[in-house]
């Protein structure tokens, strides 16, 4: 079983097979399971996923009115504007906050690898997927290339916002699928590192600080960052680019920096945006009955 | 390792809106369920940090109550759980603990039906993965990436090895084992992490060996 970045991209190397193909052959053995039975499990994900998007293009709204319809508005925007993003770009952060959309409104979602931060994987997915044209199996690799980052994140410092913060959760995300699109654009597995650091990078110290206390705001508005900025890595690590500091080292700081967030600041609802006027006004109103 | 599936990162396929504290929130309660063996009358929750600061706005509180009617955590009825306990006449209620706890989202449940109750603290560590770390007095810590057998015993010679010998005849291998015992000759708990589901029948056959008293199973 692959412990860090390092010996996940080391055993690719070495057995000259992709990261997604290592993460594939470590779910057979430790599940016991054919590569059939691994392979329809994701591909439930992927359906789930895709579902999700298509209700948040026919547009969704949370209970509370705080979210929803963000993701309809981009892509009408699309339709008749030239984004200055470019399209693929605002493509990937509507279908990611579309995603997370559903999510607020209490629909269905595939965890990636939390619900917070559900948006950024599929929404990058379903965007590169227009220009690189992947097969249906190559669609299912990017989501296991997603999971293997994902899985030393896990193992090795935290993905959850109460534990580490916004970083562990859209910081987390957005470097998967970083290096996701670096494999299946065609990039090597230490690529695929590269654009996982340059991600997470970018990501430390963003706290969690729901508005509250609830999965809406800001963090619908989160995996537009997380799915932007994976983008904008893997074109870096695709372009050459490498970290100077090493993937796992990036690991290292975000959980050491998580270790040290007072707990305000890590999903209690209670520091940061939650704790602004407007914030505490929100909460006011959608708990002044109740609370 | 904590995780130690993709399937951990990537999913659960889940009812929004949180991972750690709707979905988990959901398989802390079925565990407990799971635990008592079979549908609580009535369960007292105490939320502790993020839990109880933010179980509102997450559907903590209809999550946890969907898991003890058995709702897995992308069951549609999942919001729609505290109304239905209510129809069903399962009495929950909900504190929030100011007390100092090891880990932010963290759960203590006591849940009972007529004379018999269990009490376990449950923690979700992020994905809607969760761990079992105390289950009544006793610490443990039950990963839920294996199927396992938890065993209230009486602490006397033989009652592990009359456990072990059927598990062995029914060619049952354990993975991992741990004993626990509150005193000498007083309650003990083994938690048994095994390879493949156990059937009823082996639970039957358990429960009626020397010095047990009650036994639940976790379902991986």
């Amino acid at each position: 079983m692959f412990r860090s970045a390092a010996e996940l991209v080391e055993i690719a190397e070495k057995e000259e097979i992709l990261i997604s193909e290592v993460m594939i052959r470590q779910e057979m053995e430790v599940k016991n399971k054919s590569r059939e039975e691994v392979y329809a499990e994701m591909e439930k994900n992927l359906q789930v996923m895709e579902q999700a998007v298509e209700d948040a293009l026919k547009g969704v709204q949370s209970v509370t009115g705080l979210t929803g319809g963000d993701a309809v508005l981009i892509q009408n925007y699309m339709k008749e504007k030239t984004p200055l993003s470019g399209n693929l770009m605002l493509d990937a952060v509507s279908k990611a906050m579309g995603t997370n959309e559903v999510n607020a409104a209490m629909g269905t979602i595939c965890a990636t690898p939390t619900a917070g931060s559900a948006g950024v994987v599929p929404g990058t997915l379903f965007a590169v997927k227009n220009q690189l044209n992947p097969t249906r199996e190559q669609m299912i690799r990017y989501l296991f290339t997603s999971g293997a980052f994902g899985f030393v994140v896990a193992n090795n410092a935290f993905i959850s916002g109460a534990a580490g913060g916004c970083q562990a959760e859209v910081g987390s995300a957005g470097a998967m699928a970083s290096a996701a699109i670096v494999e299946m654009a065609g990039g090597t597995p230490q690529a695929s590192a590269e654009a996982f650091a340059i991600t997470l990078k970018n990501m430390l110290g963003l706290v969690c600080d729901p508005v509250a206390g609830l999965v809406e705001v800001p963090c619908v508005k989160r995996n537009a960052a997380g799915s932007s900025l994976a983008i904008v890595s893997a074109d870096l690590a695709l372009a050459g680019v490498t970290s100077r500091i090493p993937c796992d080292e990036v690991i290292g700081a975000m959980y050491r920096i998580g270790k040290q967030m007072p707990s305000t600041l890590r999903e209690t609802g209670e520091g940061g945006l939650a704790d602004t006027p407007t914030g505490r006004l929100l909460k006011e109103k959608i708990f002044g009955m109740t609370v | 390792m904590k995780y130690n599936s993709v399937f951990d990162i990537i999913g659960p396929v889940m009812i929004g809106p949180s991972s750690s504290h709707t979905a988990g929130a959901a398989r802390i309660g079925l565990a407990a369920r799971n635990l008592f063996g079979g549908d609580p009358e009535w369960a007292k929750i105490y939320l502790y940090e993020s839990f109880a600061k933010t179980y509102k706005g997450h559907g903590t509180d209809f999550a946890l109550a969907g898991g003890l009617m058995g709702f897995a955590p992308d069951d549609p009825r999942m919001s729609k759980a505290l109304e239905i306990a209510e129809e069903r006449a399962l009495k929950i209620e909900f504190i929030e603990d100011s007390a100092a706890v090891d880990h932010p989202n963290t759960a203590r449940l006591v849940i009972g039906k007529d004379n018999e109750s269990i009490e376990l603290i449950g923690i979700s560590i992020g994905g809607g993965k969760v761990e079992i770390t105390e289950l009544n007095g006793f610490e443990l810590r039950l990963s839920g990436n294996h199927p396992a057998i938890l065993i209230m015993h009486n602490d006397r010679f033989g009652a592990i090895a009359s456990v072990t010998k059927i598990l062995a005849k029914h060619e049952i291998n354990i993975g991992h084992m741990e004993v626990n015992r509150k005193d000498v000759g007083k309650e003990a708990l083994m938690v048994i992490e095994v390879d493949q589901n156990v059937s009823d029948d082996i639970l039957k056959e358990l429960e009626s060996a020397d010095h047990i008293n009650q036994i639940a199973k976790i379902v991986s």
